[in-house]
């Protein structure tokens, strides 16, 4: 196992819809739960962050927030999106606003489904995303020794 | 002759300095993570859990907002490194507390170079208390010359007793300057280690990947130099003392996280007022102390 793997740092951004799932984001990564065992820190900074939790739709007005805190985030990194508006726009899909899921706006990796979206779900969404990091911090160590 | 010796013993001093502080920080960072998880009621991460995180930094992109300041960490990292040569060799003490003093600038300079406005805050709050902290260490070191009679800490070793048995108040005060120095709360206003979420992220807000491993790695080697600073009081002729010193290093260091849990984070101007109180009456009182012995 990589170092990747060992010291996730999350960052979280609510997009729209209810709130819904990011009460639940933010449940599952409370001191109850004690995340840093495996080393997850919950960050406030895309520069420090490997995981980008993204809860609710895109619409017009938060698709140039979502993309900036992306385009920030250091390689290697992975997005998982949070509940059924992050997946496909949900119960808000036709709304004259939103323009869907989070994967208009960017590449996503993980879809946790779910309205509102279970703990456990997030979590097995984030222990799927760790080894997909992983993967990619091999991919990026592999790119770096061909150059 | 004495100049290139002492040169010599410093240049060892860097080097095994270079080696073991990193590895013991290492493990005092990752054991002040579990102490801190223990007092809020959690299990906290493995104990190598600071060597995971400074791995998986040094793997990532290299991005960089102004492109110096990685340089300036650098240069940073090699002054802390210098600063515990120089004190672990038993050499100038003043010297030390300088040098350590040049590596909090150029941390300051990383994080300026940003020109990021949470980085440009944290920056400004380093400074502020590097002017909290510095006339504190200044007397510190003043009372420890009065009372070894010489700054340099190889002197303790001559000593019939501790230096602490005549400088108990620049003692006290050097404890109050040292949770500023090791940046814990409630003086933690330049980068926290707890918040992650907040504006005091400050200093390294725009430092990833590797710059970041490298303030991380900094950070463990100020901590191995600030508790020798602590433990020197507590050592004189015999060798068995250094054990004491050890001893009663890590107890000021469990005192810190103690604090650091406990407390919660202070306004700037409420630490450089505190700070020079303190260093003003812990320090005068001290000096007039000595001055009449
Ligand atoms: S998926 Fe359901 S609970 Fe979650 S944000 Fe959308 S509407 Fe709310």
């Amino acid at each position: 196992m990589g170092y990747a793997s060992k010291s996730p740092w999350v960052i979280h951004y609510d997009a729209s819809s209810c709130n819904g799932c990011d009460i639940e984001v933010l449940a599952a990564l409370c001191p109850g739960y004690d995340v840093e065992r495996f080393g997850i820190i919950n960050t406030g900074n895309p520069k420090h962050a490997d995981i980008f939790l993204v809860t609710g739709s895109v619409n017009s007005r938060n698709i140039d927030v979502v993309k900036q805190i992306y385009d920030q985030m250091v390689e290697p990194k992975v997005v998982v999106a949070c509940g059924i508006c992050a997946c496909t726009g949900g119960i808000f899909h036709d709304c004259y606003n939103v323009l869907g899921g989070v994967d208009k706006a960017i590449p996503v990796d993980v879809y946790a489904p779910g309205c509102a979206v279970r703990p456990e779900a997030i979590i097995d969404a984030v222990v799927q995303a760790i080894g997909i990091l992983e993967e990619k911090s091999k991919a990026l160590q592999a790119a770096k020794k061909g150059a | 002759m004495f100049i290139t010796e002492s040169f010599i013993f410093t240049l060892i001093g860097t080097v095994a300095f270079v080696v073991l502080a990193p590895i013991i920080g290492c493990f005092l960072a990752g054991l002040d993570r579990i102490i801190s998880a223990r007092m809020q009621g959690r299990v906290g991460p493995p104990l190598l859990q600071p060597y995971y995180d400074v791995r998986k930094l040094i793997a990532k992109d290299d991005v960089t907002v102004s492109g110096v300041d990685g340089v300036y960490m650098t240069c940073a990292l090699v002054f802390t490194a210098f600063a515990g040569g120089i004190f672990f060799s038993g050499g100038n003490l003043l010297m030390s507390a300088f040098v350590i003093t040049m590596a909090a600038l150029f941390f300051i300079m990383a994080a300026y170079s940003s020109r990021s406005p949470y980085a440009e805050l944290g920056a400004g709050r380093e400074t502020v208390q590097v002017m909290a902290y510095e006339p504190m260490v200044l007397l510190m070191a003043v009372c420890f010359f009065m009372a070894a009679g010489s700054f340099n800490v190889g002197a303790i070793f001559n000593q019939p007793l501790p230096v602490i048995c005549l400088t108990i108040p620049a003692f006290i005060g050097f404890l109050f300057i040292l949770t500023i120095k090791l940046r814990k709360s409630p003086f933690d206003l330049s980068t926290s280690h707890h918040a992650h979420q907040e504006l005091v992220r400050g200093t390294t807000t725009e430092m990833s990947g590797k710059t970041l491993a490298k303030v991380e790695v900094m950070h463990w080697c100020e901590t191995v130099l600030f508790l020798g600073w602590t433990g020197m009081f507590f050592i004189w002729g015999t060798p068995l003392s250094i054990i004491l010193g050890v001893v009663v290093a890590l107890a000021a260091w469990f005192f810190e996280i103690w604090i650091d849990n406990n407390f919660a984070r202070v306004k700037w101007q409420a630490m450089l007022k505190w700070a020079w109180i303190v260093a003003l009456v812990c320090g005068g009182i001290n000096i007039v102390i000595l001055a009449f012995i």
